[in-house]
């Protein structure tokens, strides 16, 4: 027996990145554009897909990835929306993966009806570490975070708050409750990832979610547009 | 928390690599501003790695630093603190010159002379 070195110089996501680039030609051959949202457990990812997809998006049909690790509450509560709503389980029984990656979410998508959406919004698990590392397939990300997490978080989680183009500041409603500085928020934010568009809503009240309509409803031309 | 992923990953791709034989080593370089805790990586490679051609292995990390260049004064700097604004002119067009790196390098494996496997 002797050793031998074998050079391997591959990233080591490598293969979820591969099986994430599968996924994007099977949407773009469906011509759906694919919407990744992320944020901490809490911050109000399906209360604002509530609020946001009742009205409809224009023209757009939307579908909805849930990414849980265990149950269905989230599809649910989406249920009376009527739009096709996947449920996707990072586990079985107790415990799960703290993230959705690109084989999962290729594992869903004989469930998902691509061929009657346009767009699919699909809502990761609550966790603001591991979701950022994992390239799903999808045109863009965004992220929601709620004021009662704090206005430090960019500058704890910058991986997370670098990986996405649009931060969704949400709970609005809850200023003058918490101990939140949206000018600290915006200075923390803006020393991981300057310049990073933000909205802040209230998904409970409805502050603010006309404009993240608009952004939803404007993304597949956008996604369609030539880079640059 | 997201170590066991990445190790998780590490150990597949070291498999891969291995084609069969006995895993002894795996050489990882991880860049800073992937938030890779060294302890917890290691950890978690040595749990995963169990009943793996790479059970047992050693888990080097090499911890590569993180860069930044900016574009508007060509200086180039390395951080020690995630903020992403050039401290000469504060601009922020800066490009991350070095430190996302989630590489597995190499991986070292014992290998038999005469009968070499290769499944």
């Amino acid at each position: 027996m002797h050793r031998v070195k074998v050079r391997v110089v591959e990233d080591a996501l490598d293969a979820n990145n591969t099986i994430a680039r599968a996924n994007r030609d099977d949407f773009d051959r469906h011509g759906v554009t694919v919407l990744n949202v992320m944020s901490a457990p809490g911050a109000g990812k399906t209360t604002i897909l509530e609020r946001v997809l009742r009205d409809g998006l224009g023209d757009l049909r939307v579908g909805v990835l849930e990414g849980d690790v265990q149950g269905s509450l989230d599809a649910d509560r989406l249920a009376h929306l009527h739009i096709p709503v996947t449920q996707l389980n990072t586990g079985n029984g107790f415990g799960g993966e703290c993230h959705l990656d690109a084989n999962m979410v290729r594992s869903a998508l004989p469930a998902i009806p691509l061929e009657d959406i346009d767009l699919l919004i699909v809502e990761n698990v609550g966790n603001l570490v591991c979701p950022a590392e994992f390239r799903l397939g999808e045109d863009a990300r965004i992220m929601v975070a709620s004021v009662a997490e704090g206005d430090d978080k960019p500058g704890k989680y910058p991986l997370m708050f670098r990986s996405c183009e649009l931060v969704v500041v949400n709970k609005l409603d809850l200023l003058g409750h918490v101990d939140f500085d949206m000018d600290r928020f915006d200075y923390h934010l803006d020393a991981v990832h300057p310049g990073v568009a933000r909205m802040r809503v209230s998904a409970r009240t409805g502050e603010g979610l006309d404009e993240l309509r608009e952004w939803l409803t404007a993304l597949p031309d956008r996604a369609a547009a030539p880079a640059g | 928390m997201h170590e066991f992923s990445i190790a998780s990953a590490v150990v597949d791709t070291a498999v891969r690599h291995a084609a069969g034989r006995r895993v002894t080593v795996v050489s990882v370089r991880c860049g800073r501003l992937r938030q890779v805790v060294p302890a917890s990586l290691a950890f978690a490679f040595e749990v995963l790695a169990r009943d793996t051609l790479c059970d047992g292995a050693v888990l080097e990390q090499e911890i590569v630093p993180a860069r930044l260049a900016c574009a508007a004064c060509a200086r180039e700097w390395e951080i020690e603190l995630p903020v992403f604004r050039c401290p000469t002119c504060g601009t922020a067009a800066v490009a991350v010159v070095a430190g996302e790196e989630l590489e597995v390098e190499s991986i070292e494996v014992s290998q038999d002379e005469e009968a070499p496997c290769i499944a």
